[in-house]
């Protein structure tokens, strides 16, 4: 056991994977010998040589469609892509090629490829570094959506992805790489060593994929969150005394219908939280969902918190993100509905 | 009323459309393309380096003459039995493509796509690779399948989507997969197949094993992305594979001067990228055997990747949904100087004295009769519209390993 912060987790779960299966290899814009432009390679072309760890040229489309061949053929690859906004390029792959190969060849090809992209906003990194575009993938049948909160989860989730047999959007929220970021962005920021979550074990294990969490438990109000949400969710909790239930996703898809069927069963309350745009966003899903299954149960209209249907403008960075005032108002909204 | 501006001194700019020679109604003629005679251009040495190739991909490897004889550095001496088979699987392939088409417009099925006059590519080179060679196919190397022994009676159940359709009933009609075949599953998004081919490759070499891989792509689609990523992808990793040009000349109604066929060879494009390049005469089995067998040396000897153009004509439609007689001269094939490769193996080997017309015409007999019984029994596996398909509940499945929750709520949903 090791105190780790999100990215020695995924620098841990990736060398775990190099070092288990000789069919996992790595490639992307600079993860070789630098490392990776947040360090979650660091190290691991050293340990374990230039070919299971490489640099790939600026062709985001050609990391993803490399990567399919490879694992056409039968290797694991597990492929960055800089920043989720540079993944366009790549969508084509993803969603013509990648998500589709299982089912086009009847089973007889697959495409088991990882995929990590670092995403999400609070870091001043302005429109075309703080994107949130899951549900451009959640859209999509065939493949899989991840996005975990914490150190341990990211290291257990990331195995379980490469694991997987089935093509894995693998976002990682890049505000909490290095603290549990809750969207205070005028108090100190708190380093992952003081959250519980920080204690990973230094070998193999997995968390398994499909399945959510439960970061707080409560019974007056639940709050869906993922991500760097997971942490805002907490603090507006914390914030308002309201005892909500916060539920930490960790698969987008396939969603865990089921624990989010008992809590929202539970406290008839929800709310619905990301840092991605409203309109079409993933909370959309989500209401659809708790509409769908909990209806009866539901004694306040389901509240919806997320980014402005407007790009990440650079300077409003604080106003644009759905912080814990914002997801504080919508618990009130709820409870009083 | 706008008018273009007037800016003294400078000359009005003027922008180019590309405009193919010959339209309907005008007389087709090729002299502007300089043939050279079989035997002319020479063979470098597989270590070539790419700017060494750039004569030969500005011209055309050609080993078949005029008098029906192999010439030249490039002829690959390929045994007679080879030449045989590959004539044999040429005739199977037009057989093949002749009843499908017919069969829909019979309405059998919803959409069909020849490759006549384009035979001797996919056939030669499926002769030259090795069987375990992987392929990553666009959906006229229909040969290949052929060539390596996949069963027709399994395409035709494909391109009917019936009951026995390896597939389930989930592709357009010619999407063929065979992994046991190596032949990667077609895609209707064109060029993405390229990169994805250059990964096998890479991941081949990661693995040390012995196996290339090919990729076909059409004139048209050299213009996505893809095309462009692949041969970055190919020549960083020096990639073992073999990267072809089909140039057909038309990318259904656009000619390849709209894919930028004009300003430079398609081969040439290569070059750029530090891949060797060869243009061959795709008309001539010989020449396609033997440029293909060069560039799977290349590769087999961590040369990495080469770059083929072969520069052919789509004698047909597009597909069962085009008119080309709306867009080009309908007796184009025929001033085609390249011929039809099907008729140059055949005088070929009768030139050799191993052949004759009476052989021939009873063979194409033979296998118009195999491919019109195996149509027959493949009818009786239903033909599109008949209802006898695939479980309907297999529509649901391989969209992930396991079926999750929400897609099996929905295959409930819909009562199966």
């Amino acid at each position: 056991m090791a105190t780790m912060n999100m990215i020695q987790a995924l620098n841990s779960a990736m060398d775990v994977m190099l070092t288990k299966n000789p069919d996992v290899l790595i490639f992307g814009e600079d993860v070789g010998y630098f490392g990776g432009v947040f360090r979650a390679t660091d190290g691991l072309q050293k340990k374990h040589g230039v070919q299971r760890c490489f640099d790939s040229p600026i062709g985001e489309s050609g990391i993803v469609a490399t990567a399919i061949g490879m694992a056409a053929y039968g290797l694991k690859p597990v492929i960055e892509i800089q920043f989720a906004d540079y993944i366009y390029p790549a969508y084509d792959q993803i969603v013509s090629a990648a998500a589709r190969l299982r089912y086009r060849s009847a089973g007889d090809f697959t495409a088991p490829i990882t995929l990590r992209s670092p995403y999400g906003g609070g870091i001043f990194g302005g429109q075309t570094h703080s994107q949130s575009p899951e549900a451009l993938f959640t859209h999509v049948c065939g493949i899989k959506t991840v996005i975990p909160s914490n150190p341990y989860d990211a290291k257990g989730l990331l195995i379980s992805a490469i694991e997987d047999e089935d093509p894995v959007m693998f976002f990682e929220p890049k505000r909490i790489y290095n603290g549990p970021f809750d969207g205070h962005h005028d108090r100190p920021v708190q380093p992952w060593s003081k959250h519980q979550a920080s204690d990973v074990p230094d070998g193999y294990y997995t968390v398994p994929l499909g399945k959510a969490a439960i970061a707080r438990e409560g019974n007056d109000l639940t709050v869906i969150a993922y991500g760097t949400m997971v942490h805002v969710a907490l603090a507006a909790a914390a914030d308002t005394g309201i005892d909500a239930e916060v539920l930490d996703l960790r698969t987008l898809i396939p969603v865990d219908i089921e624990t989010i069927k008992a809590s929202v069963e539970k406290t008839g309350r929800c709310v619905i939280v990301h840092e991605a745009t409203r309109t079409s966003g993933y909370g959309a899903e989500l209401t659809a969902l708790v509409q769908e299954h909990c209806f009866y149960h539901l004694e306040a209209p389901i509240e919806r918190v997320a980014g402005w249907d407007t790009p990440y403008p650079h300077a409003f960075e604080w106003q644009y993100f759905p912080g814990p005032g914002r997801v504080s108002a919508a618990m009130r909204r709820a409870m009083e509905g | 009323m706008s008018t273009a501006p007037v800016l003294p001194n400078k000359p009005q700019l003027k922008l180019h459309i590309p405009e193919p020679k010959h339209r309907p109604g005008d007389k087709p003629d090729f002299s502007h393309i300089k043939v050279p005679k079989a035997g002319e251009i020479r063979k470098p040495d597989i270590n070539v380096a790419a700017k060494d190739t750039l004569d030969i991909a500005y011209s055309f490897i050609r080993v078949l003459g005029e008098d029906d004889k192999a010439h030249g550095p490039w002829d690959p001496k390929v045994d007679v039995e080879t030449l045989k088979r590959g004539l044999k699987h040429m005739v199977t392939v037009r057989a093949y493509d002749a009843r499908m088409f017919a069969a829909q417009r019979q309405g059998k099925t919803s959409f069909y796509m020849k490759c006549t006059g384009e035979e001797a590519i996919a056939v030669a080179q499926s002769a030259a690779l090795d069987p375990e060679d992987m392929c990553f196919p666009t959906y006229r190397q229909q040969g290949l399948l052929i060539s390596r022994g996949y069963p027709m009676l399994d395409m035709m159940c494909q391109v009917y989507s019936n009951e026995r359709d390896p597939l389930k009933g989930r592709q357009l009609p010619i999407m063929y997969s065979s992994k046991k075949h190596g032949f990667f599953s077609i895609a209707g998004n064109l060029a993405m197949h390229y990169s994805q081919a250059v990964g096998w490759a890479m991941a081949s070499a990661y693995r040390g094993d012995d196996r290339i891989c090919a990729a076909w792509i059409g004139d048209g689609s050299t213009a996505e992305g893809d095309f462009h990523t692949a041969l970055t992808f190919a020549a960083v990793y020096k990639a073992p594979v073999v990267l072809n040009v089909v140039n057909n000349q038309w990318a259904i109604s656009s000619y390849q001067g709209i894919a930028g066929g004009d300003e430079s060879t398609f081969a040439a494009r290569g070059i750029g990228y530090g891949i060797p390049a060869l243009r061959v005469d795709g008309n001539d089995f010989l020449a396609v055997y033997a440029v293909t067998k060069w560039a799977a040396d290349r590769a087999r000897a961590n040369l990495g990747p080469t770059m083929i153009e072969h520069f052919t004509y789509r004698v047909e439609g597009h597909s069962t949904s085009d008119d080309p007689s709306r867009y080009r001269p309908t007796d184009e094939a025929k001033a085609w100087p390249f011929g039809d490769p099907i008729e140059r193996l055949k005088k070929h080997l009768i030139a050799l004295g191993r052949w004759s017309e009476k052989e021939h015409t009873d063979m194409e007999a033979a296998i118009a009769e195999d491919v019109r019984n195996t149509q027959k029994e493949a009818e009786t596996y239903g033909t599109l519209g008949s209802g006898k398909t695939a479980s309907v509940k297999t529509m649901f499945e391989d969209v992930y390993k396991d079926m999750p929750w929400h897609i099996r709520r929905q295959r409930q949903e819909m009562g199966v």
